[in-house]
């Protein structure tokens, strides 16, 4: 169970001459799950990198500012012994795979053998995660013949598998079939109800919108914004962020439907249902 | 325009376990996206249709002639393909001298291939990034980048292995443009994706892969209005579907355009 405090976050890449993140200051409560969005390149990986203490531990860099999860501060533990605390989806699938490992199994037991879980508890857990993942069936798999998407399920599993505090997952279902992705959300979405914290980023806002308690919006390193998707994605500006709102809130925006309570534009497909049925959208005329 | 016929086509990487388990369909002039669940055998057809692997029965006609009797260097000038993971088909550390890599290695003119390369970095938005080293970039800037190096080919057939990977809002339309422009070229577009709003906007016509079979193949509408083939596939239907379907609509429609107007109507 931890709370994650971001206070004054600044980091420029060796050899580079841009903040990466510019004083970013943000405060997550336990078992919240947070959605991170922005057009490429706004430092959305970066931020995620900095949570899970690589940077600036693995990154150098100018680093300012401090990450805190709980009372310890990231950057001050190496990063091998922060895997208890916060685990990490990476962007890309392929880059993750250890590549000393034969077989799925034994790649996902990887981080489990040197957290030293002890025998029983690690079958138990990688059993579970390839269950939860549905690749039971690829345990013996050279994991370099997996297809993309069993291969991030594959990446997906073995970091639930270590029980982190913390699980920060970039973009982690881009290569995963539409069922296959709705599923994951559902399960990190579980994972929150359990106490642990969820930082999430992804370009299907759909998906954001469904899921988040709360968004941050990223543009050129600055934390534009951090708020409800309702409040997000009514946003006027959102667009200059090179963010496209989800169909549904733009469809309401089209047709001027805002829900009553708080006259935010609908997120979800729930929302924008609900708004609907009270114009009588279930009946359109040219039907 | 190339005509792609697909005979009676199997492959399997081991004794245990066919992964394209006999298919048959032709590929015509409207862009087509292959869409289905995870291991389904989509990049395996593909890699099928490059030659990079050879059927274990049946064949792949390109204009006539069967894949089997042509040699990789002779597929290669006519089927581009823009790889899933693009480290596997990266490997020059400048952008341009990997977008020039593939219409050089083609026998493309060196002129010619010069400003194939510039005309496909501009379409994907990487001008500027010429003596960049491609690795560098982050996956959504390396994947535009293979799109790119393809693209700078001038084939006949386009493959796309899921190209919105890491795309974000602009990166996408700009796919989208890029799929209309090879179309109106009279290109072969062939995109394999997961992204169901993508396909709604850009695709003609949808094939759908399940368990190494080819389960649909119709106009991408009607594919979508199929429920049994979707949950077959582990697919869904696109967002703005979805909200007709909630609605309890009798027709259904693709894009927000289109729902905004029959509701206005
Ligand atoms: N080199 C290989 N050796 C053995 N099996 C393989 C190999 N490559 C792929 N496979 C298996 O073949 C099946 C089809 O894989 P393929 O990569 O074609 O799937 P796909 O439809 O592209 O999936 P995805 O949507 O996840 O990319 C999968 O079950 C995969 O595990
Ligand atoms: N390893 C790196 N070395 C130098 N610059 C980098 C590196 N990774 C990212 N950057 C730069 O940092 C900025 C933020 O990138 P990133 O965090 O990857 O954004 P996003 O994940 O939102 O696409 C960009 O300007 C990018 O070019
Ligand atoms: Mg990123
Ligand atoms: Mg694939």
């Amino acid at each position: 169970m931890a709370s994650l405090n971001i206070e004054h976050l600044k980091y420029k890449y060796p050899g580079t001459d841009r903040l990466a993140l510019n004083d970013i200051s943000l405060s997550i409560e336990t078992g919240e799950f947070i959605g991170i969005i922005g057009r490429n390149e706004s430092g959305k990986s970066s931020l995620c990198q900095a949570i899970a203490g690589l940077i600036p531990n693995f990154y150098k860099g100018a680093y300012g500012g401090k990450v805190l999860i709980d009372d310890i501060e990231v950057k001050k533990v190496p990063v091998d012994e922060l895997c208890e605390t916060v685990g990490t989806v990476f962007q890309n699938p392929f880059n993750q795979v250890t590549g000393a490992k034969a077989t799925v199994y034994e790649e996902i037991a990887f981080g489990l053998e040197n957290m030293g879980v002890p025998k029983e508890e690690m079958i138990r857990r990688i059993d579970r995660a390839m269950e939860l993942l549905d690749i039971s069936k690829y345990r013996d798999r050279y994991p370099f013949d997996l297809s993309g998407g069993q291969m991030q399920r594959m990446a997906i599993a073995g970091v639930i598998a270590m029980h982190p505090q913390v699980i920060i997952l970039d973009e982690p279902t881009s290569q995963l079939d539409p069922q296959g992705r709705e599923e994951v959300f559902q399960a990190v979405q579980k994972l929150c109800g359990q106490g642990i914290t969820i930082i999430l980023v992804e370009h299907n806002m759909e998906k954001i919108a469904q899921y988040s308690n709360r968004v941050a919006l990223l543009d050129a390193g600055t934390l534009i914004d951090f708020d409800t998707p309702q409040k997000i994605f009514s946003r006027v500006d959102l667009e200059q962020y090179g963010v496209e709102a989800p169909v549904y809130t733009q469809i309401g925006k089209r047709l001027n439907l805002t829900i009553e309570d708080t006259g935010c534009y609908p997120v979800t497909l729930e929302e924008a249902k609900t708004v609907l049925l009270r114009k009588g959208g279930n009946d359109p005329v040219w039907l | 325009m190339a005509v792609i016929e697909i005979k009676d086509l199997h492959f399997s990487y081991t004794a245990e376990e066919e992964v394209i388990k006999g298919m048959n369909f032709t590929i015509d002039a409207r862009s087509t996206a292959i869409i289905g669940q995870n291991g389904a055998g989509k990049t395996t057809f593909a890699k099928l249709l490059k030659g990079l692997l050879k059927p274990t029965k049946g064949e792949i006609l390109l204009n006539g002639t069967s894949t089997k009797d042509m040699t990789v260097a002779m597929l290669a000038k006519q089927v581009g393909m823009v790889f899933q993971n693009p480290n596997d088909q990266i490997f020059k550390y400048q952008v341009l001298d990997e977008v020039l890599f593939g219409p050089l290695q083609i026998g493309m003119a060196k002129e010619n291939a010069r400003r194939k390369a510039e005309q496909a970095l501009e379409a994907v938005g990487l001008t500027g990034l010429e003596t960049t080293n491609p690795y560098d970039l982050g996956l959504s800037a390396r994947k535009l980048v293979a799109v790119a190096s393809i693209l700078a080919m001038d084939t006949e057939v386009i493959l796309f292995d899921e190209p919105t990977i890491a795309q974000d809002y602009a990166g996408k339309e700009r796919l989208k443009e890029i799929v209309r422009q090879l179309r109106n070229q009279g290109k072969t577009v062939i995109t394999i994706t997961h992204d169901m709003n993508f396909v709604a906007d850009a695709f003609e016509r949808t094939i759908v892969f399940a368990g190494g079979k080819m389960i649909a193949d119709d106009d991408t509408k009607s594919v979508f209005l199929q429920k049994d083939v979707l949950e077959k596939a582990y697919l869904e239907q696109p967002d703005v579907m979805k909200l007709c379907t909630e609605l309890g609509w009798r027709e259904s429609v693709l894009s927000i355009d289109e729902f905004v107007s029959a509701i206005q109507k």
